[in-house]
């Protein structure tokens, strides 16, 4: 494997993540247009813990894990009176704020971005991605995700036979939180560089974008979305000027054509042969 | 100088006025927010200097800018939005965004990546008001925020299609019921929003003198902090909010560094969306029970 090719596959396994991510809180009902700054997070709190600390790298990616998600759960709490698009557009609020906090941290670089982690193999970071891909599956058979789909489907109903909608409301945040940073650092030490520039709305967006594109409702779905995300540009090389413009274009085609993504639960049926549940 | 403060930040509030206005307008009858008014904004600053230094006298520029972005705005609401009109929000959302990665991208192609700039003589003069300095196009930015303004709200307010609209805004289903056509409404609201962005982009763009392809997305977020601060309910609220967070952001820029802005516009936009979630005016009504 060349390394261009050993690069990109790090830079979707990061992006499949941030994309689980975006995927937990979704499951809930609660669309997160805030979570590159979670990322950001994870990314600015692991390299200081290894650079500035020594801490191992896997001990610091769990510490960065916790403690954003204890913010993610602390944003949670007032976003709780907000639903559907003013849910997201407090988010993208949020978002911006952290990124203008690390702009203004000059403790860590400030604009001028942060550098000196040690660097990670593509392994390393698809040993994480595919851990945490695995256990959001391992998720999805649980009671705890029929909980969290009775919240998405109707959070009063959810409410009304006893469901604690708060509680699962703020845990997927938390949870969501809590991976995305994973990612930050998995990006952090990948890259070896980074600046408030990288977590921004477009990561944000880009991560909302591997979901849906991917398949919002099943996990494997982020899967597919983040490989195309980050592979689908390389194979439009050959229009260079024009491929964001064609990618631009495949994105609506698929929107339009298939509107719960790719991948879902009847297809993944028909690939592995079993038949539908009655 | 505090005044010119003032004033600079004035003229920067109109700017987002009109752009607030301009995604309220989809945001307060669909639900949905269109990311693609960012681009469709740039891509009018874009035609409307290219009108400029072709020659043509300021108002042509303006009504140039204005006409490609409503056509554009009428290409995403046909492809983009209509067939989508019933799946969750998120959706149609994020085809508006496809939209905007290739308006984004076609732009570069066409102008490059690189600043445009207006040449000197363009420049309109300066007045000297006392210690304050007001150039033409300051003038003119003002101005014509208050007369598009005041044209939104006459059709929204007094025009039975502006009465239609706002009935499709209360309720889509009894306005559909009722006989209004909501498709050709929700058009009329496409086709609104997006040449009200087109002409917010040939004005700042010829009040700065400069724009890139990126000029949507510096401006488009702000304006969307603006409209919520604002209310997405109503156009009085954009009204307000527009010039209250340009000052808001020159002073802090003045008075407290350029990079604090950003936290202190966002961070008064969730207070908002927490305490007062139908905005500064809005009455006792809101409408937060979307769905994603």
């Amino acid at each position: 494997m060349s390394t261009y090719y050993a690069s990109l596959l790090a830079e979707s396994g990061i992006l499949l993540l941030g994309a689980l991510s975006v995927y937990i809180i979704l499951a809930t009902g609660q669309l997160s247009l805030g979570n590159g700054a979670f990322m950001g997070i994870g990314a600015y709190l692991s390299s200081w813990l290894t650079v500035a600390l020594n801490v191992p790298l896997t001990l610091a990616l769990l510490i960065s894990a916790i403690a954003a998600g204890i913010i993610g759960a602390i944003v949670a709490f007032p976003a709780l009176r907000l639903k559907g698009i003013y849910l997201a557009m407090a988010t993208v609020g949020f978002g911006e704020m952290v990124r203008s906090f690390f702009l203004n941290f000059d403790a860590m670089g400030g604009s001028g971005g942060y550098r000196g982690m040690q660097h990670i193999s593509v392994g390393y970071v698809w040993l994480w991605a595919g851990g945490i891909l695995i256990a959001v599956m391992l998720l999805e058979r649980s009671r705890v995700w029929l909980e969290m789909q009775a919240v998405h489907d109707d959070e009063t109903a959810a409410g009304l036979i006893g469901l604690n909608t708060t509680v699962t409301k703020i845990g997927a945040f938390g949870v969501g939180a809590a991976v995305a940073a994973i990612s930050g650092g998995l990006f952090a030490h990948h890259n070896v560089y980074i600046e408030p520039a990288n977590f921004g709305f477009d990561r944000s967006i880009e991560f909302v974008l591997a979901v849906i594109l991917g398949g919002s409702t099943v996990g494997p779905g982020s899967l597919v979305g983040s490989l195309l995300l980050v592979f689908l540009p390389e194979f439009l090389r050959p229009i260079a000027d024009w491929r964001l413009a064609a990618f631009g274009t495949l994105l609506i085609v698929v929107l339009l054509v298939r509107r719960q993504g790719i991948l879902d639960r009847s297809l993944i049926r028909t690939l592995t042969f079993r038949r539908a549940a009655a | 100088m505090l005044i010119q403060q003032l004033v600079n930040g004035l003229t920067l509030g109109a700017v987002y006025t009109l752009l607030a206005l301009s995604f309220s307008l989809v945001m307060g009858i669909l639900g949905i927010l269109n990311l693609a008014i960012a681009e469709l904004f740039m891509i009018g600053g874009y035609l409307g200097f290219t009108l400029i230094t072709a020659g043509f006298p300021l108002p042509v520029a303006v009504l140039g800018g204005m006409l490609g972005a409503a056509v554009i705005a009428i290409a995403i609401e046909k492809i983009g939005y209509q067939p989508l009109r019933d799946a969750p929000l998120v959706t149609p959302m994020l085809s508006t965004l496809g939209f905007s990665i290739i308006l984004q991208n076609v732009a570069t192609n066409i102008w490059g990546s690189d600043p445009a700039q207006l040449p000197d003589e363009y420049f309109g003069k300066q007045y000297s008001l006392g210690p304050v300095n007001i150039g033409e196009m300051q003038l003119i930015v003002l101005v014509a925020t208050v007369v598009l303004v005041a044209l939104v709200a006459y059709i929204v307010q007094k025009t039975p299609m502006g009465r239609a609209l706002r009935a499709v805004a209360e309720n889509r289903e009894v306005a559909r019921i009722l006989g209004v056509s909501a498709d050709r409404l929700t058009m009329l609201a496409f086709i609104l929003s997006g040449s009200l962005a087109g002409v917010a982009g040939v004005l700042i763009a010829l009040h700065y003198g400069t724009i890139t392809p990126y000029l949507g997305v510096e401006i488009g977020l702000k304006a969307i902090a603006v409209m919520v601060i604002g209310g997405t309910r109503q156009i009085w609220g954009a009204l307000v909010a527009g010039p209250l967070i340009g000052i808001a952001e020159v002073l802090t820029v003045a008075y407290g560094g350029s990079q604090v802005r950003d936290f202190v516009v966002y961070g008064f936009m969730i207070l908002i969306l927490l305490l007062r979630p139908q905005g500064l005016l809005g009455g006792a009504r809101s409408d937060q029970g979307q769905r994603v």
